[in-house]
């Protein structure tokens, strides 16, 4: 819960359904107020039009259409989702959620403007330390 | 009687999941899962499950047609003579697996799978994407026949599970009415 008892809300960005629902459900458990998209590309409409969160929890590995390439298999749609979230002014917690382990792309996330990164699932204890962060920076 | 019918149905369900975690079918994210399900979304656990084996099974026919199409493709230049059967099997090994899009399909089943805390599949997803990460279009077959069997297995017995709690769900209806039946029938 925010300070003056407003609660947090948060956005999940992911391309599969299956998780969608499953960190929409784990999220509103803990009070988040949690909207879901498909991809960064829907993630960057929801600020457009003025939608505000308090954390975004980002899929790493999300297959993004760009011209006729694929960048499935690394975090590229990640980094550019990040990157164009903190070009726009955007300076909520953003979280991104992986099927690797610590890899080599963690640096190049990190000076994208990611806040920190965890291996799938998301689970009761990573959403703790969510909300713990999230409430020192709103005190 | 309905009572130890419910009793039994609890039972049978408990030993179902003790055997599925003790065989590392399942992981304590499954129980995760379960804490998420309430009043609001009863069948919250089926229905995610439910979306995750139809998600997986258009997954799992991707990686097949990744892995077979190429010799099919080949086969077909070398029966019309365009290349030669050697040249057919290093290509199929080496060039005509997409290997990249096989990884996207990984990372999404290793995803989903890990978030419903299907433990043994994700595992052999992980030696999967380590075959594909070598073009190892061999060791990418043994990976997939035991993803497919793995598949099968967590299906049936989930299944199996859910049978068993609906029967549960029926039998506690049974055995406690709604209070309104109560109220329109005095003699129930």
């Amino acid at each position: 819960m925010k300070k003056g008892g407003r609660k947090f809300s948060a956005l999940v960005v992911d391309d599969d359904q299956v998780i969608r629902n499953f960190e929409e459900k784990l999220l509103a458990r803990f009070e988040l107020e949690t909207k879901v998209v498909k991809n960064g590309e829907e993630a960057l409409k929801l600020f457009r039009e003025g939608y505000t969160f308090d954390v975004v929890v980002m899929d790493m590995e999300m297959p993004v259409k760009n011209g006729p390439e694929w960048y499935g298999g690394t975090c590229r749609p990640l980094v550019q989702a990040t990157r164009a979230l903190r070009a726009m002014g955007v300076d909520c917690m953003i979280v991104g959620v992986t099927s690797r382990g610590d890899g080599p792309e963690k640096a190049e996330l990190e000076a994208a403007g990611l806040n920190c990164c965890w291996e799938k699932p998301l689970n009761d204890k990573i959403v703790r330390t969510i909300l713990d962060e999230l409430a020192k920076k709103s005190s | 009687m309905l009572g130890l019918s419910l009793d039994q149905l609890r039972t049978d369900m408990n030993r179902l999941l003790a055997i599925l975690f003790h065989q590392g079918v399942l992981d304590e994210q499954f129980l995760q899962l379960q804490q998420l399900q309430d009043e609001s979304s009863p069948n919250f656990v089926s229905e995610v499950v439910n979306i995750y084996f139809h998600e997986s099974e258009k997954l799992l026919r991707n990686l097949r047609a990744l892995l077979y199409l190429p010799i099919s493709l080949s086969l077909l230049l070398y029966l019309i003579n365009e290349v030669k059967m050697s040249d057919v099997l290093c290509r199929v090994d080496r060039e005509l697996c997409d290997y990249k899009k096989m990884e996207i399909q990984l990372n999404q089943l290793m995803g989903s799978s890990s978030s419903i805390g299907a433990q043994r599949l994700r595992n052999v997803c992980i030696a999967f994407r380590a075959a594909s990460n070598h073009n190892n279009r061999p060791g990418c077959l043994r990976a997939l026949e035991l993803l497919e069997y793995e598949y099968c297995y967590l299906k049936n017995k989930l299944h199996e599970l859910f049978q068993i709690e609906q029967q549960r769900m029926l039998a506690a209806a049974v055995r406690y009415p709604a209070p309104h039946q109560h109220l329109n029938n005095p003699q129930a």
